[in-house]
């Protein structure tokens, strides 16, 4: 085969839910698994007549969202419709903005591998109403239940700024932890709360000449498996299809394909020959927007610092890993309590560990989070303390931990009464440290002798000595009566 | 007569996509009926709109908010009491094939 190059492009489009109590234009409560076309009025169900009413809370989360991608909030917005035909949308247009949306021109910071970022544009956020659901049953009719029909929708579009599965995962992942942080969305991907349809294609250099791929869309992806699956699986196809027909985006036309997760393929659903035809027209029901500086300063009060900037700020600031502030990021409130938990004297490295390696598995364990774990941020400071004080072990920490969640007790009075404090006390040691020198010559010459056999020896006498008292001495002051004596 | 300001292709293709079926004296008379309109329509543009903003909406107000508060939904005997057909507590509508939909 000729030299072959390729870059991949990417630009994604994202709906997400915003979680609101009631729908964006009526009064009908969001609803999750209730009984099929329970939660639905005649607004929502596009009767005759009807008139909708904007939901404000919807508006102030989207702009929310759209403050945090860095967004030009408009100051003058408006409806419109775009209109299509399909059982799931009552009224034969979803109501969307189209020429004036409420945001445009932002940026996202994506976290990539090793603590770096990459920046990726926003062409635009705007606000519309979801369409219910089709269920296509095995017999020769479907099935549509119209609860979610109207649910408030923030549609963001980025620019094809992605070059890698692994970065449109990445893009995919910090938005929903920034929807989680505002507040504004649960970004429950099971509950299909965010969907994704990336736009895919390849630039190849092949002697020389550069082509680029007819651009693939890939429908409603609801899990971020399934989303960088499939443009993993578009790239190989692309490269596949033009080595096989040459075809580029001038001489193919754009297709739209869809995602079979059993199979982890896509596959075609429809050639765009022609663009689709919605028609869009202002919404004569609804009147626009107007945003003043004073709502937008208030609006922009709700903000918090962003998931990327705590990330970065706990490697600077606290000395963490990467890895560490990434896994105490990933949600607001470990964060936030780590954060108590450092402001009350703990030491930042020693809080993480005990609230990554022990905190976390137990509110996994318990299906919570670690703020839901009854303990405060002070307890857990002052668990910290004893540890890096030598009062008691890391491993001891452990149990203590466990006992905090289970007995609502703070972390010394749990040491004292679970027998766990580690004995420090010089004179005391010595004298064990003595008894088992006595007992175990040969070590004891192997240390003096020096060189490999040396450490190992010493590494055996210092767990002579831990076994005499039951795990409860401090190794530390231990290895230093050891080297005292041996020295 | 002037000049037709929409062709019967047109008139095809906003049927097709409004999934309207029209026979061809429709085709006709609403290709007439719709240029017509549209001449009508073309009246303002006498008009000297150089100094005007443009209007997003007729009524001369803004935000029209509502709070989020919970209203009483219809329940799922009521909204499917004038359905056509209804399958169990679904609206039941002919086989859907292609995702079609935006
Ligand atoms: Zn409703």
């Amino acid at each position: 085969m000729a030299e072959l190059d390729y870059k991949v492009v990417v630009g994604l489009e994202i709906h997400v839910h915003l979680c609101t109590k009631t729908k964006m234009f009526c009064g009908c409560a969001l609803s999750f698994g209730e009984e099929a076309n329970s939660r639905v009025c005649p607004v929502c169900l596009g009767m005759p007549g009807v008139l909708p009413v904007m939901n404000k809370q919807a508006l102030e989360y989207a702009i929310m969202v759209a403050m945090a991608l860095n967004c030009e909030i408009a100051e003058f917005t408006k409806w419109d419709r775009k209109s299509y035909y399909y059982p799931d949308l009552p009224k034969n247009y979803q109501i969307s903005q189209y020429d004036l949306p409420l945001s445009a021109n932002g940026f996202i910071e994506i976290p990539l591998e090793g603590g770096k970022t990459k920046r990726i544009g926003i062409i635009r956020a705007h606000l519309e109403e979801d369409a219910g659901k089709n269920v296509h049953s095995e017999a020769n009719f479907s099935q549509v239940d119209l609860n979610r029909a109207g649910t408030p929708l923030l549609e963001i579009v980025t620019c094809p700024d992605m070059n890698s599965a692994s970065e449109v995962r990445a893009l995919a992942v910090e938005l929903q932890r920034i929807v989680r942080y505002l507040g504004v969305s649960e970004g429950d991907m099971q509950k299909g709360h965010m969907r994704f349809e990336p736009n895919i294609n390849l630039i190849i250099t092949k002697n020389g000449a550069e082509y680029k791929t007819p651009i693939a869309e890939v429908k409603n992806l609801n899990s971020f498996r399934a989303l960088e699956r499939s443009v993993e699986y578009e790239v190989q196809r692309q490269l596949d299809e033009f080595a096989e027909t040459g075809k580029t985006i001038e001489t193919g036309n754009k297709t739209t394909r869809g995602w079979v997760d059993e199979r982890e393929v896509t596959v075609l659903q429809r050639k765009k020959e022609e663009a689709p035809d919605y028609r869009y027209f202002p919404e004569p029901d609804l009147v626009p927007v107007k945003l003043t500086k004073e709502w937008l300063a208030e609006i922009r009060g709700h903000l918090c610092e962003l998931p990327i900037n705590k990330q970065i700020r706990y490697v600077t600031e606290y000395k963490l890993s990467d890895y560490d502030a990434g896994v105490l990021t990933a949600e607001r409130f470990t964060a936030e309590f780590f954060e108590q938990s450092v402001a009350a004297g703990g030491e930042p490295k020693r809080v993480c560990n005990l609230l990554t390696q022990t905190g976390l598995k137990i509110a996994k364990e318990r299906g919570c989070g670690v703020c839901d774990l009854g303990i405060k941020a002070e307890s857990l400071s002052e668990l910290s303390k004893i540890v890096e004080s030598g009062t008691v072990s890391s491993s001891a920490a452990v149990s203590i931990f466990e006992a905090m969640v289970e007995t609502g007790k703070e972390p010394d009075i749990l040491a004292e009464e679970l027998n766990l404090i580690q004995k420090s006390d010089a004179g005391e040691l010595e004298l064990i440290v003595e008894h088992v020198l006595a007992d175990n010559a040969k070590a004891v010459k192997d240390v003096k002798i020096g060189g490999k056999k040396s450490k190992k020896a010493h590494g055996f006498l210092l767990g002579q000595v831990m076994q005499k008292t039951r795990g409860q001495a401090n190794p530390k002051v231990v290895s230093e009566i050891l080297d005292k004596k041996l020295g | 007569m002037m000049a037709k300001r929409i062709d019967e292709a047109q008139v095809r293709k906003v049927a097709k996509l409004s999934r309207l079926a029209l026979t061809e004296a429709e085709v006709e008379e609403f290709t007439e009926q719709l240029s017509a309109i549209l001449d009508y329509a073309e009246k303002m543009n006498e008009l000297d709109t150089e100094n005007v903003e443009p209007l997003a909406h007729c009524l001369p107000i803004n935000n029209v908010f509502r709070d989020d508060c919970i209203k009483e939904s219809l329940g799922t005997e009521k909204t499917l009491a004038n359905a056509p057909q209804r399958d169990g507590e679904f609206f039941k509508v002919p086989k859907i094939l292609d995702g079609s939909g935006g």
